[in-house]
């Protein structure tokens, strides 16, 4: 199974997404913004970072990479995508998903082990979770606060678009604590945590079991390889 | 600057080698740009002429105190003279590179070092946070190494001034801002707060990097023919004479006015440099390579020759330019970030300009190595610079500053606390002990290490609020190194010399308490003015100290820094000697945290309890104090303890383990249980018995070679036996007990608190303060 892991200059969680792809028992690709060729993958991984620097808007310049003319294409044909943080970022200014992403209304950047709801599991990415599960996956951002205007987030309320809401606490500002979205289709999600930070015993965040042992990431990288085996 | 004319740059107008010979009596700024009489007629002397106006600014740049160390040198020297060739094993670059390297085995080496960005940080806390990271993550990269983890250590005044909190914001975020952006994992440090501190902050960034073994890099330029490139960011006027007028002059009350000098940064650009020149030095197309901070063009040119034993011949106006009006002077000086200067082999230049086009960076052949020992630079046809590199590099001045022991040491170090009213009745015990671990500086500093990245890489095994922070290198083996920084500035304050080694000695504790094994040291002298004799002579006992605790505990410095001039009119900082240890750990998945985890786990202090309570957070923070004498350090007994920690972590004894040191015991049990949310009961009795002391120093003592433990109960024989084997003092002391909602902390017969009270008491404070 290929899972493409595409790096824009600036991307800083590419060998992490690459890792975590490994991790769940897939073959990491490794894209390249300027190269529109996307190498066959099976599905497609934008991961966090601060792509061109976050100039002009976050994720703006690489929306229009290259490589993006193809994910979206590919994207609108049905392979999954997955979008974490800075990837959240580039599919919301790529249109893939709707809304926008702003500073964190506490205007720092925020490093913490966040606490999510597993909103819907009809995805490529979320079918290993049960619908309703809590997971806790490290969130680190500055600008991870969700807008939309009410009508779009009528929509997405009521056609159950909200992937994962943050739960207890919500760090950003997010309307309606929204953490992630998934397209009308499912094969398209995005979200400000980061999943690949939660995927190796030691290094993701701490449990009630014992110090860094949350591997709660790991769902989203073992769903996509079911779904590309199963499809 | 208004010290060389701008203007069109026309060729005309450039101060020529030529020139500079036929007008000997021509009046030169070399006052203005720092210089001393003395040392402006020994450049007059070595080049047999006056020099140019470029030349000029050169040398004044590179014989600035913060280049040169030329009031430092002669005790730095002692780093490299009292070592034993044990320590010097695992030594693959000893000092005086850009940072030390030190082979950590399984073909791996690690590279790290700590360096100060105090001044630019005090007048543009912002920029020059963030520039401060920049700056150490290059020198990191220069040796060929992956930058892999960064940490800060950071003094500010006192919380109550109005101006702490201007730089507080603008030093957090910019690091935040920068290191974030970079993809650094930042894994621990320290901030303290101090009046003394309130007219100069102190800045200290260290960064680590891992590398193997071959593909080690260094900074010269040897081989005649090899081309000189500068590449990355665009050369633009920012930071121009920032080496030798922020860095080298103290401050008075108009500081803040000299802002343009203060370097801007861009982390992104930093961030593609840094793919760019991994994947440089992957494909082996690069012979030497340095960075281009301090001191610009003129530090690069000159060091990559003078290390190399060779010459240089450099075309100026081949210098990409962000602003054409700038001189060559100026274009010499600037310290434009995210620059750095390969010397590439004729032959690799196509393969080394396929990279950097890949990653869009912009470069420019600047010109080429020579064999002659013989720095040329020329600015279009004309000759603006003609010197020997190695007199602008490594020959500038060397000073023996006179040195005076100071007048007011005695009297401070015979106001003992012991004259302090000591709280007898439990209630006021239990004050004291909220009083204590609220307190700024013992706070917890989540408020400042939540805007940071600590996940980045999917390496970091340990972070704050863990006593070291420890990075995995090997994801096929789980080889990783820990690193804890520490120094404690009311300690130097009574006496430098003690002061250097309890930071040594406490930071060595901190990555021993890891379960890694200490190996090397770095180091960031933060001092007053070198010309202040008092000053000289805390530097001097400082220096001895650190070189002697290092000796005495069998591990290398491998390079620092100096910060001189941290003072406001006469007044001096405290010494503040910021010590960083760094340890080896053969696999991370044995690291130890800092606070248990578990129920029912024994909890076990090591080591011994004196009445030591001079300098102590315990007289800082109750009674406003800072007398006597510091506590004693027993270099010995230090190593003895860490090998006793590491043997018990190598068996899997050890549940926890966390250092004592400010707010001693009291704060390593409140650390404890709110690093998990398990409660403890505790007893003081034998402490008590034991030490002969009474319930204060019992809770508060900051007597060193302390460490508080957890042990599962199946591992307590067995736990016991191996310290007193090892004539390791050991006292159980508590037990762990009840986690969730139920969880308390009691310390019998004093007081009991639930683990809710004890968070909102030590995560409070900073917020409310900076929030």
């Amino acid at each position: 199974m290929r899972i493409g892991v595409v790096t824009f200059p600036g991307t800083l969680d590419d060998r992490d997404a690459q890792r975590a792809v490994r991790i769940a028992g897939g073959e990491a690709v490794a894209l390249w913004h300027a190269d529109a060729d996307l190498h066959k993958v099976d599905a497609v991984v934008l991961p966090g970072g601060f792509s061109f620097g976050d100039y002009l808007r976050c994720g703006a310049i690489a929306a229009q990479a290259p490589v993006m003319e193809s994910i979206i294409k590919a994207a609108n044909g049905g392979l999954p995508v997955l979008g974490i943080c800075n990837g959240f970022q580039v599919l919301v200014e790529s249109h893939l998903l709707p809304g926008g992403l702003i500073r964190n209304d506490v205007q720092t950047f925020v490093c913490r082990d966040q606490k999510l709801v597993v909103e819907n599991v009809d995805t490529p990415w979320t079918n290993e979770f049960a619908l309703g599960q809590e997971i806790t996956i490290p969130l680190k951002n500055g600008e991870g606060g969700y807008i939309a205007d009410a009508e779009t987030l009528k929509r997405l309320e009521g056609e159950g678009l909200v992937a994962f809401r943050y739960k207890d606490f919500n760090p950003n500002g997010s309307l309606n604590d929204i953490a992630g979205l998934r397209n009308e289709r499912g094969n398209v999600v995005g979200l400000m945590p980061h999943p690949e930070h939660a995927v190796e015993a030691g290094f993701g965040p701490d449990t009630s079991v014992a110090m860094r042992s949350g591997v709660d990431g790991l769902g989203f990288f073992k769903s996509v390889l079911n779904s590309v085996v199963n499809a | 600057m208004a010290i060389f004319k701008k203007g069109s740059a026309a060729p005309s107008n450039a101060d020529t080698t030529a020139n500079a010979a036929a007008t000997p009596d021509k009046q030169q700024p070399w006052k203005e740009l720092g210089l001393k009489e003395d040392e402006y007629a020994r450049i007059r002397e070595i080049l047999g002429r006056r020099p140019t106006s470029a030349e000029l600014a050169m040398y004044s740049v590179m014989w600035s105190e913060h280049c040169s160390y030329k009031s430092s040198k002669i005790y730095l020297r002692q780093f490299g003279e009292k070592v034993t060739p044990e320590m010097q094993k695992h030594l693959m670059v000893g000092m005086g590179e850009n940072a030390g390297v030190v082979d950590i085995g399984e073909g791996w080496a690690v590279t790290f070092k700590v360096e100060s960005h105090n001044h630019p940080s005090y007048i543009e806390p912002f920029q020059g946070a963030a520039t401060g990271v920049g700056g150490i993550v290059r020198d990191i990269l220069t040796m060929g190494a992956r930058p892999i983890a960064v940490m800060d250590q950071l003094r500010f005044g006192d919380v109550s001034n109005p101006d702490t909190a201007r730089v507080v914001h603008g030093v957090v975020s910019g690091i935040s801002f920068y290191g974030n952006c970079l993809g650094l994992p930042n894994i621990g440090g320290e901030t303290v707060f101090d009046k003394v501190y309130q007219g100069n902050p102190l800045v200290n960034a260290l960064s680590v990097g891992a590398l193997r073994h071959e593909d080690l890099k260094l900074a010269k330029a040897s081989n005649p023919g090899d081309q000189v490139i500068l590449f990355g960011a665009r050369t633009g006027a920012d930071g121009i004479g920032g080496v030798s007028v922020l860095a080298s002059e103290t401050f008075d009350a108009d500081g803040p006015s000299r802002r343009p000098a203060v370097q801007v940064g861009d982390p992104f650009a930093e961030k593609v440099l840094i793919e760019c020149c991994l994947e440089l030095y992957a494909a082996d197309v690069v012979a030497g390579i340095q960075d281009l901070g301090g001191a610009g063009l003129s530090c690069a040119t000159s060091e990559l020759a003078s290390n190399g034993q060779a010459g240089m011949r450099v075309q100026l106006r081949n210098v990409l330019l962000r602003d054409e009006s700038l001189t060559p002077e100026e274009i010499l000086m600037s310290e434009s970030q995210e620059r750095m200067m390969a010397i590439v082999p004729k032959r690799d230049v196509a393969a080394f300009k396929k990279i950097v086009d890949k990653w869009e960076v912009e470069y420019s052949v600047l010109g080429e190595v020579i064999r002659e020992p013989r720095l040329y630079i020329n600015w279009g046809e004309e000759e603006i610079v003609n010197v020997p590199p190695r007199t602008v590099a490594h020959d500038g001045p060397v000073y023996e500053r006179p040195v005076a022991y100071p007048a007011w040491i005695d009297a401070l170090n015979a106001d003992s606390s012991s004259r302090l009213a000591r709280a007898t009745d439990a209630a006021a015990l239990a004050e004291q002990i909220i009083e204590v671990v609220s307190s700024p500086n013992q706070a917890s500093k989540d408020w400042i290490t939540n805007q940071y990245d600590h996940y980045v890489g999917g390496n970091t095994a340990l972070a704050m609020p863990d006593d070291g922070g420890m990075v995995r290198v090997s994801e096929e083996t789980g080889l990783g190194i820990a690193i804890a920084t520490d120094a404690n500035g009311r300690y130097g304050q009574l006496d430098p010399y003690a002061g250097a080694q309890l930071a040594l000695a406490e930071a060595y504790r901190n990555v021993a308490v890891t379960g890694a094994t200490p190996m090397a040291v770095t180091n960031c002298l933060n001092f007053g003015s070198p010309e202040n004799p008092e000053v000289m002579w805390q530097f001097k006992q400082a220096t001895a100290g650190l070189a002697d605790g290092c000796l005495a505990l069998g591990i290398p410095v491998t390079g620092g820094n100096v910060s001189f001039y941290n003072q406001t009119g006469d007044v001096a900082i405290h010494p503040t000697p910021v010590v960083g240890v760094l340890g080896v750990i053969d696999d991370v998945a044995r690291r130890i945290p800092s606070g248990w985890q578990d129920e029912g786990h024994n909890l076990y202090l090591l080591g011994t309890t004196r009445d030591e309570l001079d300098g102590s957070v315990w007289a800082g923070v109750i009674h406003d104090h800072l007398g006597g004498k510091p506590p004693v350090v027993d270099l010995a007994f230090e190593m003895q303890l860490a090998q006793a920690l590491n043997a018990a972590s190598e068996q899997g004894l050890l549940a926890s383990a966390h250092d004592l040191s400010e707010g001693g015991l009291a704060q390593a049990l409140v650390e404890g249980v709110l690093r998990f949310g398990v409660g403890a009961r505790v007893w003081l009795d034998e402490i008590k018995q034991v030490g002969n002391v009474d319930d204060t120093a019992a809770l508060f003592s900051e007597s060193t070679g302390r460490v508080l433990v957890s042990v599962g109960r199946e591992d307590d024989v067995k736990f016991v036996g191996l310290c007193e084997a090892r004539g390791i003092p050991v006292l159980r002391i508590g037990v762990t007990d009840g986690s969730a909602d139920t969880a308390h902390l009691e310390i019998q017969g004093l007081a009991s608190w639930t683990i809710d009270s004890l968070r909102s008491s030590h995560k409070a404070t900073l917020p409310a303060l900076f929030g």
